[in-house]
């Protein structure tokens, strides 16, 4: 049986390794990769709880699936957002999009 | 942690598919298999590909005279770092009380209908669809062509 420390400390790097792509990638494709892999360390944490601390509740399962339909929305938009501004810059990378510098 | 360390935007994106297979391993390890298959579909066959689909859409960052990083990638990885590390830390003092004993059958496999009649999540149901038709309607309006 696996301990729930290991679940809990994997979760955390995994939710550190998202959080440097999110803050040190230039490319927005790239950063919303990092988002995707600190949604998956929150989930870890959450079924790693579910299944050590509260095995009988569906409480948390129904929390993870929530966040499935949350991230699937989130990810549609930045690739929307991305693309277009791919088709009307040229650039994929965030701080090239200065069209509200005048 | 290829992911984010690859210069190219596909490799990092193959990269991501396989560590989003290792959380799906991870669920089927928790006695969830639910929602490993949920995130088989929804990510390993949804969100993926839209990725790797977004990367050829965009075939800019290929070329290798471009950074991959921005200029406080030395602040990110401090400030990461200094998270796991405190993370780690407060995971390791804590003293879980954790409930031993195998998973109840009725909580491994949820049918929709106990969600919604008895455990009262009937309004996160209905709000979802909302979310998804309204972020599906957004993207659409902003791809469009003007």
């Amino acid at each position: 049986m696996i301990p729930l420390e290991w679940y809990l400390i994997l979760a955390a790097a995994l939710f550190c390794v998202g959080a440097y792509g999110v803050l040190s990638r230039r490319n927005g494709i790239a950063i919303l990769m990092g988002i995707e892999l600190m949604l998956n360390a929150t989930n870890i944490n959450l079924v790693a709880f579910r299944h050590y601390l509260q095995p009988a509740a569906a409480t948390g399962q129904a929390f993870v699936l929530s966040v499935y339909a949350v991230a699937a929305a989130e990810t549609v938009v930045g690739l929307a957002l991305i693309v277009t501004l791919w088709r009307t810059h040229d650039t994929v990378v965030p701080e090239d999009a200065d069209l509200l510098k005048g | 942690m290829l992911v984010v360390t690859r210069r190219n935007v596909f490799h990092a994106a193959l990269f991501l598919i396989l560590s989003l297979v290792g959380v799906a391993g991870l669920y089927v390890l928790l006695e969830a298999p639910l929602l490993a298959a949920v995130q088989l579909f929804i990510y390993v066959g949804g969100i993926a590909s839209l990725i790797t689909f977004a990367v050829t859409l965009t075939r800019d960052m290929m070329n290798p005279n471009v950074a991959g990083r921005n200029r406080q990638w030395w602040a990110a990885a401090l400030v990461a770092g200094a998270l796991c590390g405190v993370l780690g830390l407060a995971v390791m003092h804590h003293d879980w009380e954790t409930t031993p004993g195998p998973v109840p059958e009725h909580s491994i496999t949820i049918p929709s209908t106990t969600l919604v009649k008895s455990e009262g999540f009937a309004l996160p149901f209905e709000v979802t669809p909302v979310l998804l038709l309204v972020a599906l309607i957004g993207a659409v309006t902003i791809v469009r062509e003007r």
